[in-house]
């Protein structure tokens, strides 16, 4: 079931959540709502589900304009950020819940309880309490609930964002493998553009209230709309007017006319990346990432002066962060504000 | 700090505790207990024919039926109500909540004498200002039942709404919002998800509100005329019978009166433990 909001607008005061916002989710996508807090992403989810009334605008699910449906006719599943666990009730009840409110008779809701249930690994804790579990089973349970009523589609608002690292990330596999189960068409919200780019097939930034960009992790990356894109899903240097990568960042020891000459200050090795952070003869800060093998090859030490060569680098002439042309521009085109500067090694 | 020090810093911990007990204790056996503790002795002073007969007289066992038709009629309408002004408050923001905030509080604000005098000046058959046109319809309100009603509903409203408001901003939206994504309407949610979450509150509500009912004096003597064997609850009971100085009924309907008290808080308490097991 697809989902489109068009021309969305909502304001909390003189706030304003959403600017004319319109996004497109295919049947059968996993869609991730990428920005900061206050963006606007969650306003936005909660608005596709009838949490939210929007000022102007429509929802579309299914081909069917939903806006005027209230939260319980539209069919979705919705899982919160804190759980919004039932907890006068047990997990069986729980995942239960809409099942009941539906009317099934016992013996079916016993079976698609414990299917559920199975199917996001709770099997054995069916009589427990939602105090009684981890935060990681019950994010799980309340995934199984708003499964149980086989919703259209599936609305998560930063679902593993009051997760510690290790169990969010066990989470978000394992969410992408369900996804790939079911195949009901999901959005979810988050802020962590590693978590986003991991798990969806489709990213909208947002910022602003408003749509930077959309498209897939590769083409946001290879081709970000605009300054703000660009900083949001990867690191990014400023060098003048150019943007560059830091591993789109060459080190030399020898300048050219392409080269910029800095100071290294400071050499963190994390692991197999390193990490250099030079200044340059204008003040500029900047850092390169190489490889251990690099680094070693160059010799390269605190203190001295060294040579960068950007090997890829935009420009984005005149647009702000804030700019919408990234709203309505189709995945991987190239923009009129965007200039790429590629210089062949 | 050395040993010897941390000894008697710890001593001066046992003492202060001791000493905090023995204060709290002491307050609570002058203040409640004993008043208790004399009625029970005085009432069985002479055996425990004297208050039984004057309990069980018709006036007594009147005025005990008439004390728990009150609780029968003004608990359940002021639960009703105060979990309803109290989702009202929490749950749809709108300019009028600081005014019905603030009113909600009169009842505990004014004495009960003039909440008795204000519904009398409403409903007296002469000049009130409802009580000549009800009494046209033949409803008579002073005097008799429904005013007494009134009264009770009056000095027993705000009891529930302040015990279930701060339960209720406690508890959130997200889990109704959860429930509404699951299919359920507002009134499924709302005996499903939000009264469980808030049960306890209204339950402790309803405990405040049965006793003082049980026990109010003041606004229900002005409404009622306190008519013997007609208009007389428990508390106007033992009043008559304390000025006529027949002990036994005053501190037999007293101890009575206690009971019933002690009787509802009890099965609060074991509700409560039910729960928690």
């Amino acid at each position: 079931m697809g989902i489109s909001v068009e021309g969305a607008n909502k304001s909390f005061g003189d706030f304003q959540a959403l600017d004319d916002v319109s996004i497109e989710v295919p049947d059968g996508s996993l869609t991730a709502l990428l920005g900061p807090s206050g963006s606007g992403k969650s306003t936005l989810l909660r608005a596709i589900a009838g949490l939210e009334t929007l000022d102007g605008g429509r929802v579309v699910i299914d081909d069917e304009d939903v806006s005027k449906k209230p939260t319980q006719k539209r069919e979705v599943g919705f899982v919160f950020q804190h759980y919004a666990a039932f907890k006068h009730m047990t997990v069986y009840e729980n995942v239960g819940f809409g099942l009941k409110i539906r009317k099934w008779d016992k013996a079916k809701i016993s079976d698609r309880v414990h299917e559920l249930l199975r199917l996001v690994q709770l099997d054995g804790l069916a009589g427990r309490y939602p105090s009684q579990l981890s935060g990681g089973q019950r994010q799980r349970m309340a995934l199984a609930r708003a499964l149980a009523v086989e919703p259209q589609v599936l609305l998560l608002d930063e679902p593993f964002g009051a997760l510690d690292a290790k169990v969010r990330k066990d989470l978000r596999t394992w969410l992408r493998h369900l996804h790939d189960e079911m195949h009901v068409t999901t959005i979810f919200v988050t802020h962590d553009q590693e978590e986003a780019m991991d798990v969806a097939d489709q990213l909208v930034v947002m910022n602003n209230g408003q749509v930077e960009q959309t498209g897939s992790a590769d083409e946001l990356y290879e081709h970000p709309a605009n300054e703000f894109v660009m900083s949001f899903v990867g690191e990014v240097n400023r060098l003048g007017d150019d943007f560059v990568r830091p591993h789109d960042m060459e080190v030399v020891l020898d300048a050219d006319d392409r080269t910029k000459e800095g100071l290294v200050q400071r050499i963190v090795t994390l692991g197999f990346e390193v990490r250099v952070e030079l200044v340059l003869s204008d003040g500029t800060e900047v850092w390169a990432q190489l490889t251990r093998a690099e680094l070693q090859r160059l010799e390269l030490r605190e203190g001295q002066i060294a040579y960068l060569r950007p090997i890829q680098a935009k420009s984005f002439n005149g647009s702000s962060p804030s700019a919408s042309q990234g709203a309505s521009t189709p995945p991987g085109s190239q923009d009129d504000g965007e200039a790429e500067v590629s210089a062949a090694v | 700090m050395s040993s010897a020090s941390a000894r008697s810093h710890v001593a001066s911990g046992a003492v202060s505790r001791w000493s905090l007990r023995v204060l709290g204790l002491g307050f609570l056996a002058l203040l409640l207990v004993a008043p208790l503790v004399i009625i029970f002795f005085e009432t069985f002073k002479d055996g425990i024919q004297p208050p039984l007969d004057a309990i069980t007289s018709p006036n007594g066992l009147h005025a005990l039926k008439l004390s728990l038709l009150m609780v029968v009629i003004a608990v359940p309408l002021n639960t009703i109500f105060g979990v309803a002004c109290a989702l009202l408050l929490v749950r749809h923001k709108w300019k009028g909540n600081a005014l019905i905030d603030s009113v909600i509080n009169l009842p505990f604000a004014l004495s009960p004498i003039v909440i008795g005098l204000a519904l009398y000046l409403l409903y007296s058959t002469n000049d009130g200002w409802f009580g000549p046109t009800l009494a046209e319809a033949g409803l008579e309100v002073l005097f008799s039942v429904p005013g007494m009603v009134l009264a009770s509903i009056f000095v027993s409203l705000p009891f529930v709404v302040r015990e279930t408001v701060p339960v209720l901003q406690e508890i959130g939206t997200e889990q109704e919002q959860a429930a509404s994504t699951l299919g359920a309407n507002g009134w499924q949610t709302f005996w499903r998800i939000t009264l469980p979450a808030i049960r306890w509150g209204v339950a402790y509500g309803v405990v405040l509100t049965t006793a003082r009912v049980l026990g109010e004096f003041g606004a229900v003597t002005i409404v009622s005329g306190s008519i013997s064997g007609k208009t007389e609850t428990l508390p106007l009971f033992v009043s008559k019978e304390f000025e006529r100085f027949s002990e036994p009924g005053a501190y037999g309907a007293s101890l009575v009166l206690a009971l019933l008290a002690l009787m509802t808080l009890l099965a609060m308490n074991l509700l409560k433990r039910k729960e928690d097991a």
